[in-house]
């Protein structure tokens, strides 16, 4: 990896030049037509290859232009990633839901406590009876300001036991 | 006197008992919100959206007004007490806000920061009320072609304040240009990178897109760094109000912080940001009094005048958003996302076909102002007390309610996994580099320059000089291209680059 002078820039530039390209070639899927009558492709496809053209200038760069010090990415926090992710698919997939696989609806709460057990997780410290309090803080808070006070419309409590 | 009877009207259509409690109450939640480390006002605003959802439009507006405003001193208040900047231009506000907080005199550095934002949101008010008509009268000049210019110039602008690589900040804008075009396109009802996913023919929502970059994206990296790097400043805050040699201090600094606001952002694409640079430098270029502390020690100067600018670019920037129809930053294009929803286009059509709540919009700004001076300041204290509250408690709240917002904007669970997908490129982004509020003007801009690109070409027949040869759209053009060329010029490269090294 001696060539490369700036890894940030390096793998920036890579995005830019493949999400550019993946657009402008998408684009061409779509009619272009001309400048006076342009296609839903057009402006897609201009935009697209701007990108591609400036993602390649990055890549050149981060490997032409000496810099001080090499930018460097760094590992991926690859545990607060899967933690704080996974708690938000896990409240959604609680919260409504998953008719695909019939799991019915677990409700507002359930969805709440499971996702600060899981987010909590992601921490540097995890202490369950602390997280258990903070459940029950954030479903309070949660019931007073978006099922009392604005009166959003969402299940609070598991169909199962409801019915 | 058409300035005072259009206030008037103004207020009494906003300052109801009724619509005083939601702006109290949306102030209230703004600052709560706001006041998290690492919530800058961009999420705290889009947190809060969906809690103005089932009002009435002035209801609404004069709510999230106050959501504004509490949001804006929150991420102040964070700049201040814990070094964090919420946003962009609380940077400044960080550099010697934060040294104060230190020197226990975070009492003082907040209650400046709060009374220079409510004079200058006073005066740009006032400047709001009375140019906004004019300006209006302007805007109906604006061809496509105009308009198709004034969005790149507003967009440059956007990246010229960005720090770090300018071909960076040129590229996320792109990106986010292209992302916005995600979703059926207007003129030929084609589903547009939707890949046969029927909910993305609607496009990404605004909400999903800056609540999975800027809050999970953020999360997931403050997270991922030592904790002492991250540390919460807390002990010892001694006075909360500021003495008289203080004032003596900050009154001048204010005025001017006022006035380089006032004027700079009214310009589109970050104008209220480089007010407060501006107003920094202009600070740390006048003489000291003898006795006092220096930049970046400490000065309550640092922190009123970039506070007061930032303030009063924030109001006059509403005038491009109201006349206009442009969002100036990320948070204004969130304000006009909240508009959207509830049915109100901001443009020059809003004052003359709805002056009640043009000129409710206004009142309802001063009135947020208003309301953030009468409820913080009392607050001062309990605003730090929170701040002890440690992370590993924070962050679970704030993923929490990211995701009741996310769902409960079309109570849809899609937009749920869409906030994931984001989060997780928000910190692709945070580690290679990228910023991503250039991304978010851009993804906001995206349908609207494609429109007006077609129709300025259409009228043309085709014909790409019309941009140029109009002679407001040309000129447009080359104030855009001015500003790149100095951003460019290796001097004041290497001065901008300085300027942000403080982040």
């Amino acid at each position: 990896m001696n060539i490369i002078k700036s890894q940030k820039d390096f793998f920036s530039g890579l995005m830019f030049l493949i999400v550019g390209g993946g657009f402008a070639y998408g684009a061409t899927s779509y009619s272009i037509g001309t400048a006076a009558r342009m296609g839903p492709g057009y402006f897609p496809l201009l935009l697209g290859s701007i990108m591609l053209i400036l993602g390649a200038i990055i890549l050149f760069s981060s490997i032409a232009l000496e810099r001080p010090n090499r930018d460097p990415v760094g590992s991926f926090a690859w545990g607060p990633i899967l933690y704080v992710l996974g708690s938000n698919i896990s409240f959604g997939v609680l919260l409504v839901g998953l008719p695909s696989i019939g799991l019915p609806s677990s409700g507002l709460f359930v969805s709440i406590f499971v996702l600060t057990l899981i987010a909590s997780k992601a921490g540097d410290k995890f202490v369950l009876h602390e997280v258990l309090i903070l459940g029950a803080v954030l479903s309070l808070i949660c019931y007073l300001a978006f099922i009392l006070l604005l009166k959003l419309q969402m299940p609070m409590w598991p169909v199962y036991i409801t019915g | 006197m058409d300035l005072i009877s259009n206030l008037m009207l103004g207020f009494s259509v906003a300052a109801t008992p009724i619509n005083l409690l939601y702006c109290f109450i949306g102030c209230l939640l703004g600052t709560l919100i706001g006041v998290l480390p690492g919530v800058g006002p961009v999420a705290t605003i889009a947190m809060l959206l969906p809690a103005t959802y089932a009002l009435p439009p002035v209801a609404a507006l004069i709510m999230l007004a106050g959501i504004y405003y509490g949001a804006q001193y929150g991420g102040s208040t964070t700049a201040i007490l814990v070094n964090l900047p919420g946003e962009a231009s609380s940077v400044v506000t960080t550099i010697d806000g934060y040294q104060m907080a230190r020197k226990g005199r975070a009492g003082p550095a907040l209650a400046a920061a709060g009374l220079g934002s409510f004079f200058a949101g006073c005066v740009g008010t006032l400047i709001l009320a009375a140019f906004a008509a004019p300006l209006t009268e302007l805007a109906f000049k604006f061809g496509p072609a105009e308009y198709f210019s004034l969005m790149v110039l507003g967009l440059i602008g956007a990246v010229v304040l960005a720090s770090g690589s300018l071909v960076k900040a040129i590229a996320m804008i792109i990106l986010g240009l292209l992302m916005g075009l995600i979703g059926t396109d207007v003129n030929s009802g084609v589903a547009r990178f939707s890949f046969d996913i029927p909910e993305l023919t609607d496009g990404v929502g605004f909400v999903v897109v800056a609540m999975g970059v800027f809050g999970y994206g953020e999360i997931i990296f403050n997270l991922s760094r030592p904790e002492d790097e991250r540390e919460v400043f807390t002990s010892g805050v001694t006075g909360l109000f500021p003495t008289a040699e203080d004032f003596k201090n900050m009154i001048p600094a204010v005025l001017r912080g006022t006035a380089l606001g006032s004027v700079l952002g009214v310009l589109p694409g970050g104008g209220a940001l480089l007010a407060a640079f501006a107003a920094y430098t202009v600070e740390k270029k006048t003489k000291l009094r003898p006795g006092e502390m220096p930049f970046g020690q400490g000065n309550i100067r640092g922190v009123a005048a970039p506070e007061a600018a930032n303030n009063a670019g924030a109001q006059t920037s509403f005038i491009p958003l109201l006349t206009l129809g442009i969002p100036p930053n990320a948070v204004m294009a969130l304000m006009v996302g909240a508009m959207t929803i509830h049915n109100v286009q901001p443009g020059p059509q809003v004052m003359t076909s709805n002056p009640q709540l043009f000129w409710g919009l206004i009142a309802s700004m001063w009135l947020g102002n208003f309301m953030l001076i009468i409820l913080n300041l009392p607050l001062i204290g309990m605003w730090i007390k929170l701040l002890t509250v440690p992370y590993r408690f924070l962050f679970p709240a704030i993923i929490l309610f990211c995701a009741v917002g996310v769902y409960s904007t079309n109570n849809n669970s899609f937009d749920i996994w869409m906030v994931a997908v984001f989060g997780f490129i928000g910190y692709i982004f945070v580690k290679i580099g990228c910023e991503p509020q250039p991304l978010l003007l851009g993804f906001i801009l995206g349908p609207m320059m494609e429109e007006n690109l077609r129709r300025a070409l259409l009228l043309s027949r085709g014909d790409w000089t019309v941009f140029a040869t109009r002679p407001l759209s040309g000129s447009l053009l080359f104030v855009a291209l001015i500003l790149l060329v100095i951003v460019l010029l290796p001097s004041v490269k290497s001065k901008r680059e300085e300027a942000f090294v403080e982040e």
